[in-house]
């Protein structure tokens, strides 16, 4: 079974046709996407990971890189 | 339009009847008045349609998209300016469902889905339009909470709003707030005059020094533009995109039933061939329309991430689609097109107005096309030939 890493690099990379993406890149910051990507992303994290993004999660620095994506999906999903 | 077996299609035949019999008969006259009137408004909310697609426990209906489509479409159809009720407060009440806290659900969820309150988005400024993720308006944070000063303007329903959601920059980032039109401070100076969507009862609204507190802030400092007012535009253009369904269509019957009766050089319009060009064109652009938004719709059904861009993508289509709809039925129509005797000219100054909100098409086609860069291939991988 695929890694919350993977899954997320696996769309990110189907998604911008960015290939060996480093877990650290900020997506965001390099120009990648603009802002509007992250409707997108909490959109993704809801569906592929079964958990919901709630008004205190709604952070960029949430989406910013799978590091920060996966970190995030862990805590959701520890309650952390 | 394009009706199917699908079960969903049977509340079609409902949003048609009534729209005919509660919404229709006034639209010319609230072009007029450049005023939605208070008997349509109350009509809408009666029936539930306000924000039709929130659960049962909040007040909604539990729609799903495709329906709650339709009934865009259909109050589209007859009345953009009822339309952008449906528009205007549901973004506001779909960035409450998506982005905001608990508290702020069972705030404010009950009251705007049975229309107790009216919401409207407060997002343009004078010097802000395309550029929205960039606010004049500023947020100030104090102990208690933060006080907005700033102007915001060409807000649809401004004039009758109870609650905005307002944009400003709190600290250089974009953050949102619920503001309540009561708060000291507030100033709302209606706009007329306009172009079209005339009875959308835009307003000019001036902040100075308003006090908000803390729980009133909507997702996270920074989070106003790229997610919260986002994910309220994204509702803002499906809801249009199917407007302009309901635009074309309206278009088209003008059209045709025009051109089958009016006699020009001894036969029917209809038997000119240059006319059948432009039936064609509309015809298809209905079909093309439809189908974009109904790929929208099921896919936000879904929880799709693709369902951000599919939604630009079918306002865009569905919006520029309108406006050529309307000019060629303005130009079918002729002089007639032109007077107040025929609703196309009427739909044609609502159809401008689609091309340049919730984003202008200049703006989705900057989004889809770096979409595309994104999404295809380059190099050798995009060759088509051996």
């Amino acid at each position: 079974m695929s890694t919350i890493h993977e899954r997320i690099r696996a769309y990110l990379e189907r998604s911008l046709r960015q290939l060996e993406l480093d877990d650290d890149t900020d997506i965001f910051a390099n120009g990648m996407v603009d802002s509007l990507f992250a409707v997108q992303l909490v959109a993704f994290t809801e569906q592929e990971f079964g958990v919901a993004v709630v008004d205190d999660d709604l952070d960029l620095a949430n989406f910013r890189s799978i590091n920060d994506l996966a970190n995030f999906v862990g805590r959701k999903r520890t309650g952390v | 339009m394009i009706e199917t077996d699908d079960p969903k299609e049977a509340r079609r035949t409902a949003f048609r009847s009534f729209v005919a019999a509660e919404i229709a008969p006034h639209a010319a006259q609230c072009d007029r008045d450049e005023r939605l009137g208070d008997g349509s408004i109350r009509k809408i909310i009666a029936q539930g349609y306000l924000a039709p697609w929130l659960p049962e426990k909040w007040g909604g209906q539990a729609m799903d998209m495709l329906t709650y489509g339709l009934l865009n479409e259909e109050v589209g159809y007859a009345c953009s300016a009822a339309r952008s009720l449906l528009t205007a407060h549901g973004m506001v009440v779909q960035a409450i469902y998506r982005c905001g806290s608990q508290a702020q659900k069972d705030a404010y969820l009950p009251s705007l889905a049975v229309g107790d309150r009216i919401a409207a988005f407060a997002i343009s400024e004078p010097n802000v339009g395309s550029n929205a993720a960039c606010p004049e308006t500023v947020a100030v944070r104090t102990d208690r909470g933060y006080r907005i000063t700033g102007t915001k303007t060409w807000i649809t329903l401004g004039q009758i709003a109870d609650l905005f959601l307002v944009l400003a920059q709190c600290d250089g980032k974009a953050t949102t707030f619920l503001v309540d039109r009561s708060t000291q401070g507030i100033t709302v100076s209606p706009i007329s005059g306009m172009l079209g969507a005339r009875g959308a009862m835009l307003a000019k609204i001036d902040f100075q020094d308003c006090f908000v507190r803390k729980d009133r802030l909507v997702g996270g400092e920074g989070s106003g533009f790229s997610l919260v007012s986002s994910t309220a535009l994204e509702h803002g253009r499906y809801s249009l995109a199917w407007g302009c369904v309901g635009m074309i269509r309206a278009c088209l019957d003008q059209s045709v039933d025009y051109t089958s009766t009016r006699r020009q050089f001894g036969a029917e319009l209809k038997k000119h061939q240059l006319v059948r060009e432009m039936v064609t064109n509309m015809v298809t652009s209905l079909h093309a329309a439809d189908l974009l938004c109904r790929r929208a719709g099921a896919l936000r059904d879904a929880g799709d991430p693709n369902a951000f861009m599919e939604t630009m993508i079918a306002k865009y289509y569905a919006s520029t689609a309108a406006k050529r709809a309307a000019d060629d039925a303005v130009q079918l129509l002729g002089a007639n097109g032109c007077s107040d005797r025929y609703p196309v000219a009427r739909i044609l100054r609502d159809a401008k107005i689609m091309e340049l909100i919730e984003g202008s098409t200049q703006i989705q086609q900057l989004s889809i096309a770096g979409h595309a860069y994104r999404q295809h291939p380059v190099g050798p991988g995009c060759s088509v030939v051996g």
